[in-house]
């Protein structure tokens, strides 16, 4: 802190003296300095090298010429993109998914976590809790196979069920209006229970003097949960929304990928989300550069968006901004 | 005390919260479980039952006979198992070392770089070349393809578990620290012999983390790995199994099952209890640190 303080008015015929510190700092912290080493090292090599590959979105990349042979385009690719409606249509349907995620994720969650906080049994809540948490560590393979093992027109159990019923049978896959609703609802059984041990946790720290307090001055039930669990939870909810608003344009490649399939062209209206567009271009079509025009879009407008929750973080719990 | 905590809560709306939160929670649990025990049911469902009467949650004709297939060439499932391990092991260890040394190191208020460096490894959160330059230098310039280590290496470190440990870290006095260098030790003697056996419960929630990743591993080793690899990682040898049938029908054929007989949706299944039992029954012994991860993380962000 004081040195922060110190540096700006330090005259610049000391700069020599302010080298030498330099100098005298790095050997001093020479061993810490090598603990990091692996992971800079890592993060220069994973993380920082692709990015100068973004160029990919301003040429027509072709195998044979790579990189720097390839023909410059400009801003063809993004043209192309905006000409087609694909841009628009990623945009929506990623954005879309993700504040549904968030707002129902979220409520949800706190939902759970006050009903699990009025079980009294022990091990009730032990039990329950355990199998809530189940679907958050199982692989998106798995959710997908589980997924088509209910919705599959021939043999899956939602058919089977409505068939026992008299009904006529669903074509799932061939129908995207009803997506969303099948991916939404799959993301909240695998998400809710796990995610809810924050808000728990929250409602754990609270005073219980406070709850007794509001009892002997009358409280019920629906009001001890109105007027001082769901304030008491109102600061978590603010951060965790404000973190994952940041996250608004990157989307979950596995839970889509594996529930629509590969290639089932008849769902991509409601379906096709960035992530699941890029990894087409790349292991399909080979488009490499629209890949990365879509790459590089998701990138600067999800950094334009962190920076604003960031703001908004700020703004409303200054101790929680991220820098 | 005890009859002030038997008098909590007595009205009649907490009575009804009360009911309708066992209610909710029961439900909520039970649909959680369910589709474990549907792909269960169907693995020991008869082919010939689940092509008249589709999927159901008891199987009607019961046939252990796809696991009898499955397990009559259990050649590749091993393999994969082998596989998956090996790169989970290993991954896990040495990433949860570079981890907890880098989240040691950079939390350390005399380490006079520390804010730089973490923003360094932040930044690559906010921003990133996206899948295609990464796709291009794993396969073009490292030559990983079909390499292992090209699902082992870009699991090892990631900015948020780095962060974790950092607070984790943090809640140990830096006056063990300072007093250690007084006694003559240099920061990585003091990381090795101090701090490393004073965090285990870090240790334990930051390595299920990885190793949960490893394990369920399966975008990286479907990016890099080819299906003619004889041994894939478990994901992915489960989604090609899952995806197309010529895995069932290889197997099929190796047991001499005649083409019509393959049993194809109850091999899908039991393909997947094998691949993910083990981890099941594993986790309810697990499941307590990831709670405490989770909260820990989500507390210090």
């Amino acid at each position: 802190m004081n040195r922060a303080f110190a540096e700006p008015s330090v005259p610049s015929a000391l700069t020599k003296q302010n080298q030498f510190t330099f100098w005298r700092k790095l050997r001093n912290n020479r061993t810490l300095l090598m603990m990091c080493l692996p992971a800079v090292l890592f993060f220069i090599l994973f993380s920082y090298l692709p990015m100068p590959g973004l160029y990919l979105a301003f040429i027509n990349y072709n195998y044979t010429d790579g990189i720097f042979g390839s023909e410059f385009i400009g801003l063809d690719n993004f043209r192309f993109l905006v000409e087609s409606g694909d841009l628009w249509r990623l945009t929506f349907n990623t954005v879309a998914y993700n504040l549904a995620f968030i707002l129902l994720g979220n409520a949800l969650q706190i939902f759970v976590a006050i009903m699990l906080n009025e079980l009294r049994s022990k091990f009730f809540k032990k039990v329950s809790q355990t199998l809530m948490f189940l679907p958050h560590f199982i692989s998106a393979v798995l959710i997908g196979l589980i997924a088509y093992n209910i919705l599959s027109f021939d043999y899956g159990l939602l058919n089977s069920i409505l068939k026992s019923m008299g009904m006529e049978p669903v074509k799932t896959y061939s129908n995207p209006g009803i997506w969303p609703y099948i991916i939404i609802l799959t993301y909240l059984w695998q998400s809710t229970g796990y995610g809810s041990i924050v808000y728990f946790a929250a409602i754990m720290g609270l005073d219980s003097e406070i709850v007794e307090a509001a009892e002997i001055d009358g409280a019920n039930g629906f009001q001890r949960i109105r007027y001082i669990i769901l304030p008491w939870l109102k600061p978590t909810f603010i951060i965790l929304l404000l973190f994952s608003l940041g996250g608004v344009l990157r989307g979950n490649f596995g839970l889509f990928y594996n529930l629509v399939g590969a290639n089932n062209t008849m769902l991509y209206s409601t379906t096709d989300i960035i992530e699941t567009f890029v990894f087409r271009s790349l292991m399909n079509n080979f488009n490499f550069s629209m890949g990365s025009a879509v790459s590089l879009y998701q990138s600067l407008f999800g950094f334009a968006f962190v920076l604003t929750a960031n703001w908004l973080v700020k703004k409303f719990s200054p101790d929680n901004s991220l820098f | 005390m005890q009859a002030s905590m038997n008098v909590r809560h007595t009205d009649r709306s907490s009575l009804i919260i009360r009911i309708v939160s066992y209610v909710f929670i029961a439900l909520l649990a039970v649909s959680c479980l369910l589709p474990f025990v549907l792909i269960v049911a169907t693995s020991l469902t008869s082919e010939a039952s689940i092509l008249k009467n589709g999927f159901n949650l008891w199987p009607k004709e019961f046939s252990t006979y796809a696991y009898r297939i499955v397990f009559e060439n259990p050649e590749l499932i091993i393999g994969s198992y082998i596989v998956t391990l090996g790169i989970t092991l290993v991954g896990t260890a040495v990433g949860l070392f570079l981890v907890a040394m880098t989240g040691y190191a950079l939390q350390r208020p005399d380490f006079h770089f520390r804010n730089k460096i973490s923003f360094f490894i932040y930044f690559t959160t906010l921003f990133s070349g996206g899948i295609v330059p990464f796709y291009l230098l794993i396969t073009q310039y490292l030559h990983l393809k079909d390499n292992y280590l090209a699902v082992l290496l870009p699991g090892l470190l990631s900015p948020f578990l780095i962060i974790m440990m950092k607070s984790f870290t943090q809640s140990i006095p830096h006056a063990i620290t300072e007093s250690a260098k007084i006694d003559g030790a240099g920061d990585f003697t003091i990381f090795m012999r101090l701090i490393l056996p004073m965090s285990t419960p870090a240790l334990a929630t930051i390595g299920l983390f990885i190793a949960l990743g490893y394990w369920n591993e399966w975008y990286n080793s479907m990016l890099f790995l080819s299906p003619d690899m004889k041994y894939r990682p478990l994901q992915l040898f489960l989604y090609n199994v899952v995806t197309s049938a010529d895995f069932i029908r290889n197997s099929a054929a190796a047991s001499n099952v005649p083409l019509r007989d393959v049993p194809l949706e109850s091999m899908k299944m039991a393909t997947a209890v094998v691949a993910t039992g083990p981890v099941i029954l594993f986790y309810p012994f697990v499941q307590r640190y990831f709670i405490q991860g989770i909260t820990v993380g989500a507390v210090k962000g």
